[in-house]
């Protein structure tokens, strides 16, 4: 079958901060771009990010790029790689004025200075007293930065593929990139976009779990389609939950709940975080909290009809305090949680928010993977960004403020580096027809008729599992069962059939896409954590409660051929400074 | 009443997809559960009010609807009477 065929210089798949700030370092150096996005560019989830940026400007509290790279390191519990945290940190400062004049209106000091907050995990003077170092316009960073690089982007000319859905990396024999099958959504046509050089900027997975604050469109897709080019995944382990979510929908209720007072109950009306963390109870750390919650659910304390949540009291604060000081925790206590938080407590549980790991990449943002037995690779042509790669600064554990200078530091980076790339590349090379035939099998494997298990079906149970067996309650045997369960449901999706076999705008289809890229993901994820015989920031087993730096001081490589894990060393040597050996990590 | 074809139906639903949780529940739940019962003039206004970017709609359907455009105004207050009658 002869497919439509667009080329490009470069293919950037994802709208989304990192995907855009690449694009545009492209588009203005006179580069032939596309942007393939399966939903509007402005749609996208870095619209979600309201609590800013971190970079070492020094206007609210003395700042220092080296005391952030430090907080950076210390955060990631050691397993960041500390060249690209060096790079990041050093790069901070120069972005956000960057920004600023692409017409990001960041909020300022009265002295017309850009104002700065203070944030967890920051620190002067390397561990020192609370430094101020985010920076954000109002509540809206995220938004106010997808917004000024899209225009920025439409007055350089990116051409934009808007509601396209990726399908799937092409590959020639020798294994560099050249483009991807796409499906236009409105037509359903299969078109191959051929490219010099594709970057993969996809975002995050979240929606494996079945509570997360992720927005329904991240399904891990770029994750996905690089696991079936045989690529692999890395540090797929680490997730962050945050331990108050609205039970069962997943938005967050921020700490300052239980800053103002509040506190969680279980099903037996007991105050239990007196029992986990008995000084400063509700208010120990997020992983403490997320387990706790976990625990008192397992063991048959939860509250609620399927004792699934606990509850996050606040009446007793009284209504004036509540509507003074939480206003707008208390609209979505209402709204999606069912609850005037005044009356009755919030149905809560921990809730999955940024995945650390993801597709491995240099500071560069090249996509490096291991060669045989040997040492990585760069993967020529392919290049990957933001939540979707592992580059890794966030290692173990993201900072807040740390997600939206990742993407742009690094979406930027790697446009650097494909436009040096092209000016040795000029041509395209000639397209390898077998990674295109398997992305076309797969899709007709879809159009099957006949009945069968539906996506949404699949979909709970496989967020239902991820839940239970691979959220914060971890230890060998849970894992373990996860891992079965997961294969498990794998093995079934060949019995998954759809209703809907009509072309134009299937969107039933989309969400198959989606959930065959959920469930390579989740098995990453599970398989990964299966193997991690240590707690270390996110990732927390009550089996092995301790960090173990001499074996475990390493990155997880998962492939999805035989689910096999490799693995590599942490990347410990700055770019100029000195090593941050590793410590205890308290805060 | 009045109904789109299923195309139509099926690209609204499509761009009920946002890129904030919030939104995607609002605005999913409502086009399920009640945008056919709408006249085809709610029914333009709803598809209207998705051409929004999603930090207008986050605003008026939780906090400030009054702040709502003119042309959007009557769908926004249907479905931030939606939203408080479901949950």
């Amino acid at each position: 079958m002869k497919l439509p065929h667009r080329r490009f210089d470069c293919l950037v798949i994802g709208a989304g901060g990192g995907g855009l700030r690449a694009a545009l370092q492209l588009a203005q150096a006179d580069l032939h771009v596309a942007v393939v996005t399966k939903v509007f560019p402005t749609r996208s989830h870095t619209v979600a990010a309201q609590g800013g940026m971190n970079a070492a400007l020094g206007n609210v509290t003395p700042d220092n790029w080296h005391w952030h790279m430090y907080d950076t390191v210390k955060g990631s519990d050691y397993l960041g790689d500390q060249d690209a945290i060096e790079y990041m940190c050093r790069a901070a400062s120069r972005q956000v004025i960057e920004l600023e004049h692409y017409g990001v209106p960041f909020t300022r000091l009265e002295d017309g200075h850009i104002y700065q907050r203070p944030f967890g995990g920051q620190s002067q003077n390397f561990g020192g007293d609370q430094a101020s170092r985010t920076c954000a316009a109002a509540d809206r960073t995220g938004h106010a930065i997808l917004h000024a690089l899209y225009q920025q982007n439409i007055r350089a000319k990116t051409h934009f593929f808007d509601e396209y859905f990726a399908v799937d990396l092409v590959r020639d024999e020798e294994g560099v990139a050249l483009g991807a099958v796409v499906i236009e959504i409105e037509t359903g046509e299969v078109m191959v976009i051929e490219a010099k050089t594709t970057l993969l900027a996809t975002g995050g997975a979240g929606r494996m779990f079945r509570t997360s604050t992720n927005a329904m469109i991240n399904t891990g897709d770029g994750m996905a389609m690089a696991l079936r080019a045989g690529l692999p995944l890395e540090d797929m382990e680490f997730v962050q939950f945050h331990p108050t979510g609205i039970a069962g929908k997943g938005m967050l209720i921020s700490e300052g709940v239980r800053g103002e007072g509040g506190y969680l109950v279980n099903g037996d009306g007991e105050r239990f975080m007196e029992r986990y963390a008995p000084h400063v109870k509700d208010l120990a750390s997020r992983d403490v909290v997320s387990r706790a919650i976990a625990i008192e659910v397992r063991e048959g304390r939860g509250c609620g009809e399927n004792k699934d949540h606990v509850l996050l009291k606040v009446d007793h604060l009284g209504a004036d305090v509540i509507k003074k000081r939480l206003p707008a925790i208390r609209e979505m206590a209402i709204r999606f949680g069912g609850v005037d938080p005044i009356e009755s407590p919030i149905p809560v549980y921990p809730t999955a928010h940024y995945t650390m790991g993801g597709i491995p990449t240099n500071r560069y943002g090249q996509v490096v993977a291991p060669v045989g037995h040997g040492a990585e690779e760069e993967v020529v042509g392919l290049y990957a960004a933001g939540e979707c790669a592992c580059v890794s600064v966030h290692g173990a554990n993201r900072l807040g403020g740390n997600s939206l200078l990742d993407i742009v530091v690094f979406g930027r980076a790697a446009g650097n580096h494909i436009i040096a790339f092209l000016k040795e590349n000029r041509y395209h090379r000639p397209l390898a027809s077998e990674s295109i035939d398997m992305a076309l099998a797969r899709l007709s494997k879809w159009r099957r008729p006949g009945d069968g298990e539906s996506v949404s079906a699949m979909l709970a149970e496989l967020q239902r599992i991820m839940e239970e067996y691979c959220g914060v309650f971890r230890s060998q045997e849970v894992l373990d069962e996860g891992v079965s369960k997961v294969l498990a449901l794998g093995e079934r999706l060949d019995e998954v059939r759809l209703s809907d076999h009509s072309k134009v705008f299937n969107t039933a289809f989309m969400e198959a896409l989606e959930l065959e890229n959920l469930v390579d993901v989740a098995t990453a994820t599970v398989v990964s954590a299966a193997a991690r015989t240590e707690s270390r920031g996110a990732h927390s087993r009550l089996d092995y409660p301790d960090r173990n730096d001499a074996e475990w001081m390493r990155h997880s490589l998962y492939s999805k051929t035989d689910h096999q894990l490799d693995y590599k060393p942490v990347r410990t040597k700055p770019m100029t400074v000195d090593t941050f050996p590793p410590k205890k990590r308290v805060y | 009443m009045s109904s789109p074809d299923p195309t139509e139906l099926r690209r609204i639903k499509w761009r009920c997809r946002r890129g904030m949780l919030e939104l995607d529940i609002m605005l999913q739940g409502f086009f399920e559960q009640r945008f056919q019962a709408l006249d085809s003039q709610q029914q333009q206004m709803f598809t209207r009010l998705l051409d929004y970017p999603d930090q207008s709609l986050l605003e008026w359907l939780s906090t400030h609807p009054d702040n709502a455009d003119k042309d959007v105004k009557d769908i926004v207050e249907q479905l931030q009477h939606f939203n408080s009658a479901d949950a």
